[in-house]
C-alpha cells in the first residue's frame, strides 16, 4: 500500500499499522518524544499497533527538536 | 510578591524561562541550561529526522527541566490545535506555549487565531501559556478564556531590539491575574532585568542566550539579570526626577571662604 509518510511517497505492507509507519519513519518507536497524526488527527500511542493505515493516509511523525 | 514564580499551581524555582532554540548542539545547550538555573524549558515538534543524534528530552530533564513544548511555526488556530495534542502525546504533557503567527517577516503573532486556539485548548484541559503582541486588551482576552499565563513579546522573534513599549508592557503587568511572562525581544541582560523591574513575574528567552559568542556566560549573566531585575522591583525603586536631589546634608556645611 502506498501513504505519505513525512511528506514522502512510501510502500508499506499491506493493512500495515500506524507503528510501521512510526518505523519506516526512522523513529525509534517506543521513544518518548514522539507523536503521529494521520490526516491531520492524533493517533494516540496506544492505539499504534490496532489501527490500520488507509490507502494514500498522510501521515505525519513528529518527535523532539530544539526549538521557542 | 510572591517569592516563588506559581504558574497553575506548579511552583518554579526560578524566573528564568529558557527557550531551546538556536543552539549549535545539544551539549552547549545542556551547559547553558543548567548555568540558566531555569527549571522550565521550551521544546518544539517536527519531522523524524533518522539522521538526529542525541534526545533533547533528556538532556533537559536531566538538568531538572519541566518540558514546555511549543506550537513554533503553526499560522492556523486548527494547525496550533493540532501541534500541541502532538506534544500532549509525545510528552505526556498538557502544559503549551500556544504560538500562532501571522507574518514569517516579523512572526508576531495572529491575535484572532490565537484567541481562538487558546479557547480550544483550554476547553480540551490544557494549561495554556500564549505568545501574545503586547496589546493589553488581547492578553486580558487570554486571561480571560483561561490561560495560565501571558506571554507579552518585548520586541519581534530573535531580533534582540529588548522591550519596544514599555507602556503597554505596564498596563498588562497592572491589569493581570495570571503571570506574566516577556516573551521574545530580549537581545542582553539589561533587557531582561528592565522586563522583571516593570513587573513582570518571568522572562523567556531564547536568541539572546542560543545565539551568544558564549552562550553558557550568557545564561548566567540572564540568571543574574532576572534575578537582580526582581529584587529591584520588590525593593521599591526611588521616584524619576527632573532635578538633583542631594543624599549629603544641606544643613551644617562650614563656611570656608
Amino acid at each position: 500500500m502506498r501513504i505519505v509518510l513525512n511528506g514522502e511517497q512510501r510502500e508499506l505492507s499491506e493493512r500495515a499499522s500506524v507503528r510501521e509507519a512510526v518505523l519506516a519513519s526512522g523513529a525509534t518507536g517506543e521513544g518518548r518524544g514522539v507523536a503521529v497524526a494521520i490526516d491531520g488527527e492524533v493517533v494516540p500511542r496506544g492505539r499504534w499497533d490496532e489501527h490500520e493505515l488507509a490507502e494514500g493516509a498522510r501521515v505525519e511523525v513528529v518527535q523532539a527538536v530544539q526549538g521557542g | 510578591m510572591a517569592d516563588r514564580l506559581v504558574i497553575a499551581d506548579r511552583e518554579f524555582g526560578s524566573r528564568l524561562v529558557i527557550g531551546t532554540g538556536g543552539f549549535r548542539n545539544l551539549e552547549i545547550m545542556g551547559e547553558a541550561v543548567r548555568a540558566s538555573g531555569a527549571d522550565l524549558a521550551t521544546l518544539a515538534l517536527r519531522r523524524v529526522d533518522p539522521s538526529a543524534r542525541g534526545s533533547i528530552v533528556e538532556v533537559l530533564e536531566k538538568a531538572g527541566c519541566m518540558l514546555l513544548p511549543n506550537t513554533a511555526g503553526c499560522y492556523t488556530a486548527r494547525d496550533a490545535v493540532t501541534t500541541a495534542q502532538l506534544a500532549r502525546e509525545a510528552f505526556d504533557t498538557d502544559w503549551v506555549k500556544l504560538e500562532v503567527i501571522g507574518d514569517d517577516r516579523t512572526l508576531l503573532p495572529d491575535p484572532v487565531e490565537l484567541l481562538d486556539a487558546a479557547e480550544q485548548l483550554v476547553a480540551d484541559g490544557f494549561t495554556v501559556l500564549p505568545y501574545t503582541n503586547d496589546d493589553p486588551i488581547l492578553a486580558r482576552r487570554l486571561e480571560d478564556a483561561g490561560c495560565a499565563a501571558v506571554m507579552p513579546l518585548g520586541s519581534p522573534i530573535g531580533s534582540g531590539m529588548g522591550i519596544n513599549n514599555t507602556y503597554n508592557l505596564r498596563l498588562i503587568v497592572e491589569q493581570s491575574r495570571v503571570p506574566v511572562i516577556l516573551d521574545a525581544g530580549v537581545g542582553t541582560a539589561s533587557d531582561a532585568a528592565l522586563g522583571m523591574e516593570i513587573g513582570c513575574d518571568a522572562v523567556l528567552l531564547a536568541s539572546a542566550v542560543s545565539r551568544a559568542e558564549d552562550p553558557t556566560k550568557m545564561a548566567e549573566a540572564m540568571r543574574l539579570a532576572v534575578e537582580a531585575g526582581w529584587k529591584a522591583r520588590a525593593a521599591g525603586r526611588i521616584p524619576r526626577r527632573l532635578y538633583a536631589e542631594a543624599s549629603t546634608p544641606t544643613e551644617g556645611v562650614p563656611e570656608l571662604t
